[in-house]
C-alpha cells in the first residue's frame, strides 16, 4: 500500500459518504414510497397503477438497479482519485 | 408433439448441458473447489449469483404468494432484491478485499476467535440446510406433474444431477452450470409472462401490462381490486398487514438476504474488488428481469384464475367441463394441489373467499375415492354451505395451492405446449442451481472452516478436497431425505433462515467491516443475542402455544430478525465498549479491508 495514513482516511470519509447518499435514496423509494407513505402516494395514478403500489412492486426494484451501477461508478472514480485502484 | 415428448427433451436436454458443463470444469484444487480458481468474469459472476439466488422460492412460490396476498407481497418483491443494494455498497468489496474462502473465515480471523468462528459454522449450516429442503421440494413437484413419476423419484433423480456436478466441479462446475441455468430459468419465466401479458392486456412487457387498461374499460389493477372485493377477499392493491409488520420483514429479507452464506460466496470468486462492486451490479440487473415481471404473472394469473373457476357469468363453472376446457384443473388435483368440494351441490365450481376443507390454511386430506363428477374427495370437506351473503355470492369450494400459480399459469391461459415444457425446464433449473450452491456452502462448511480451520490444521491440501467432496455428498442425501419426507413447518424455517441471517451473520460481518474498534467478545455476545432472541421467539409462535396478539409490537415471526439484529448491534456495541480493544494487527487488518488496491487472489493463509 503506498498511500499515507491521513489519505486513506480521506479515502474512506469519501467512501462513507458515498454510501450513505446511496442508503438514503435507497431507504426512501423502499421503506418510505412502499411502505410508510404508501397509502398517501396510492391516491396518485401512474401509468395504471396507484403510485405507492407500484413503488413496492416495480419501482423500487428499478431504483435499486441505478443505485448499485451509480455506486459502481463512484467508487471506480474515487479509486483513481486517490490512486488505489488495482 | 406432445407435451410429455416436449417436456423430456428440454428437462433432459438440460440435464445433459449441465453434465458436460461439469465434466468441463472439473476442480482439482480446493481453490477451485472453494472458489472457482477466483477467476470468474463478473458478467458470468453477476448470472451465477441470480441463479443461486433465485430458488424454487423465487421461481415457482413467488408470483403465486404475490398472486394471492396482493400489496402484502410488496415486501418480499423488495426485501429479496434490496438486499443487494447492502450486498454491494457494505459487504462484497470488503469480504473480496480480505481474500478468504468462506463466511467462517471473516467471523474467525476478524474476530480472532475459534468460538466466533464456530458460531458462524453453526449459523451457516443451520441456514443452508433450511433452504436446500425446498428446493429439493421443488424439484420434486415439477417432476411429478410433468413427467408423471412420483415426487420421490423425481427428488433423487434431482440429487442425483447435483450429485453429479456439485461433488466433481465443486465451485468451479457450479458457477458454470449457474450460468446455463440462469438462462434456461430467465427464458422459461419471461416467454410465457410475455405471452400472458399480450394475451390479456395486448402490452407484450408485463411490466407496463400491469398498468394496461382492459376491454371492460378499467386498469388490471382496478379490475383485480374489483373481482376480488366482489368475491369477498380484501383489495388486491391495499395491504392486510400493519406498517410496523411489513417494515420489520422486508428489513428481515434484506439484512437476511445479504447476510446468507451462499450468496456471499459468490463474492469471493472474482480477481479484483472492483470486480465484487460490478458483479453485484450484473446479478441484480438479471435478478430484477424476472422480479419485475412477477407482478405481471401474478396479477394476470390472478385474473385468468377467477374467471375460468367461475366461468364467463361468474357463477361458477362446471366441473365436468372443466375436465375438457382446462385440464389443468384435474391433472393439479390429481398431485393433491388443487381440491375441490361441491358444498352446494350444484356440480359447479365456485371460487370466493373462505375454505372449502377444514386443514391448516384449508388444505384438503384426500381419500383414494372419487365422487360422482369424478372429483377427488377428502376427509375434512366442509359439509356446509355457509356463507356472509353480503361479502361475497356463495361459499367457496376450491382450495388452490400457491405454489402451483406459475406452472399452472400457461396451462390456464392455453399456451402452446413448448412453453409449458419450457417452464418445467425452467422450475427444475432454479432449484438445481440454488440447491447446488447451498451443498457447497455446507461442505465447505464443515471440510474447511471445521475440519481444517477448528479439528485439525494439519490435514493436506488433497484430504480436504476429500472431505469436502464427502460432506458434499452427506449434504445431498440429507437434503434429499427433507425433499422426500418434507417437515411441515417448511414457511417457518425458511423465515428461521432468513431470521439467523439477519439477526447473526449481518451484524457481525458489517461491524467487524466498519467498527474497527469492534472485540470478540461484543461479537460473541452480539451474535448469542441475534441468534437466541430470533430462534426463540420463531419457536415459540411457530411450535409453542403463541398466538397473534402476543406478538411483540404486532412483528410476526417473519420480521423478527430485524428486531434480533437491533439486539444485536446495541449488545455488541455495549459488550465491546466495556472490554479491551483489539489487537492492533486486527486493527490493521480492518484498515487495509478499505482500501482496494492490493487484493491478492483468495487463498488460504
Amino acid at each position: 500500500m503506498s498511500i499515507s495514513n491521513e489519505q486513506a482516511q480521506a479515502y474512506w470519509r469519501e467512501n462513507l459518504r458515498i454510501i450513505m447518499t446511496h442508503l438514503a435514496i435507497w431507504f426512501v423509494v423502499s421503506y418510505g414510497c412502499a411502505i410508510l407513505f404508501v397509502e398517501q402516494l396510492n391516491e396518485i395514478p401512474f401509468f395504471g397503477f396507484p403510485l405507492g403500489f407500484w413503488f413496492g412492486q416495480q419501482g423500487s426494484i428499478f431504483v435499486f438497479v441505478v443505485l448499485i451501477w451509480t455506486y459502481v461508478f463512484s467508487m471506480n472514480k474515487l479509486d483513481e482519485k486517490y490512486d488505489v485502484h488495482e | 408433439m406432445s407435451l410429455d415428448v416436449l417436456t423430456f427433451l428440454f428437462v433432459g436436454g438440460s440435464f445433459a448441458l449441465y453434465i458436460g458443463i461439469a465434466i468441463w470444469a472439473r476442480a482439482g484444487s480446493t481453490k477451485e473447489f472453494y472458489v472457482a480458481g477466483g477467476g470468474v468474469p463478473p458478467i458470468a459472476n453477476g448470472m451465477a449469483t441470480a441463479a443461486d439466488w433465485m430458488s424454487a422460492a423465487s421461481f415457482i412460490s413467488l408470483a403465486g404468494l404475490v398472486s394471492f396476498i396482493g400489496r402484502d407481497g410488496s415486501a418480499y418483491l423488495m426485501g429479496w432484491t434490496g438486499g443487494y443494494v447492502l450486498l454491494a455498497l457494505l459487504l462484497a468489496p470488503y469480504l473480496r478485499k480480505f481474500g478468504k474462502f468462506t463466511v467462517p473465515d471473516f467471523i474467525g480471523d476478524r474476530y480472532y476467535s475459534q468460538t466466533a468462528r464456530v458460531i458462524a459454522v453453526a449459523c451457516t449450516i443451520v441456514i443452508s440446510f433450511t433452504y436446500v429442503a425446498g428446493q429439493m421440494r421443488g424439484v420434486g413437484i415439477v417432476f411429478s406433474r410433468y413427467l408423471h413419476v412420483d415426487i420421490n423419484t423425481g427428488v433423487i433423480i434431482g440429487m442425483a444431477i447435483v450429485f453429479f456436478y456439485a461433488v466433481l466441479g465443486g465451485m468451479k462446475g457450479i458457477t458454470y452450470t449457474q450460468v446455463a441455468q440462469y438462462c434456461v430459468l430467465i427464458l422459461a419465466f419471461t416467454v410465457p409472462a410475455l405471452f400472458l401479458s399480450a394475451q390479456v392486456t395486448g402490452h407484450i412487457l408485463p411490466q407496463i401490462g400491469l398498468g394496461a387498461t382492459l376491454d371492460n374499460g378499467m386498469s388490471v389493477l382496478a379490475t383485480l381490486d374489483q373481482l376480488s372485493v366482489d368475491l369477498g377477499f380484501s383489495q388486491y392493491t391495499s395491504g392486510k398487514k400493519s406498517t410496523i409488520d411489513i417494515f420489520c420483514l422486508t428489513v428481515a429479507l434484506m439484512c437476511g438476504t445479504a447476510g446468507l452464506p451462499h450468496v456471499i460466496v459468490r463474492f469471493f470468486t472474482v480477481p479484483r474488488v472492483k470486480d465484487a462492486r460490478i458483479s453485484a451490479g450484473y446479478a441484480l440487473i438479471f435478478i430484477a428481469l424476472l422480479y419485475t415481471a412477477i407482478p405481471g404473472v401474478a396479477g394476470f394469473g390472478r385474473v385468468n384464475l377467477i374467471q375460468t373457476l367461475n366461468g364467463p357469468d361468474g357463477s361458477g363453472a362446471s366441473y365436468e367441463a372443466l375436465k375438457t376446457d382446462a385440464k389443468w384443473f384435474q391433472q393439479w388435483e390429481n398431485t393433491g394441489l388443487i381440491g375441490w368440494n361441491d358444498r352446494n351441490g350444484d356440480g359447479k365450481v365456485q371460487y370466493a373467499a373462505g375454505d372449502a376443507f377444514n386443514g391448516a390454511k384449508g388444505k384438503p386430506a384426500f381419500l383414494e375415492e372419487r365422487g360422482e363428477h369424478g372429483q377427488r374427495l377428502a376427509t375434512n370437506a366442509k359439509d356446509d354451505a355457509n356463507f356472509d351473503p353480503a361479502k361475497q355470492p356463495f361459499a367457496n369450494e376450491v382450495y388452490v395451492d400457491r405454489d402451483i400459480m406459475v406452472l399452472a399459469n400457461p396451462d390456464i391461459a392455453q399456451l402452446p405446449n413448448w412453453v409449458i415444457a419450457l417452464v418445467a425446464a425452467g422450475a427444475v433449473a432454479a432449484a438445481l442451481s440454488t440447491a447446488a450452491g447451498l451443498l457447497l456452502v455446507i461442505s465447505t462448511a464443515i471440510s474447511h472452516d471445521l475440519m481444517k480451520k477448528t479439528i485439525n490444521p494439519n490435514i493436506s491440501d488433497k484430504q480436504e478436497l476429500l472431505y469436502a467432496r464427502l460432506a458434499a455428498i452427506v449434504a445431498i442425501c440429507i437434503a434429499g431425505y427433507f425433499g422426500i419426507n418434507p417437515p411441515g413447518f417448511v414457511a417457518q424455517v425458511v423465515a428461521l433462515a432468513f431470521g439467523l441471517a439477519c439477526a447473526s451473520v449481518f451484524p457481525a460481518i458489517i461491524m467487524g467491516i466498519f467498527w474497527t474498534r469492534h472485540n470478540s467478545q461484543g461479537a460473541i455476545a452480539g451474535m448469542l443475542v441475534g441468534l437466541v432472541s430470533t430462534m426463540c421467539y420463531m419457536y415459540y409462535f411457530a411450535f409453542g402455544s403463541g398466538t397473534p396478539d402476543q406478538y411483540f409490537l404486532g412483528i410476526s415471526p417473519g420480521g423478527f430478525g430485524t428486531v434480533g439484529a437491533v439486539l444485536h448491534i446495541v449488545v455488541g456495541f455495549v459488550v465491546s465498549s466495556m472490554t479491551a480493544a483489539p489487537p492492533k494487527e486486527i486493527q490493521e487488518i480492518v484498515a487495509d479491508l478499505r482500501i482496494p488496491r492490493g487484493a491478492t487472489e483468495a487463498h488460504d493463509h
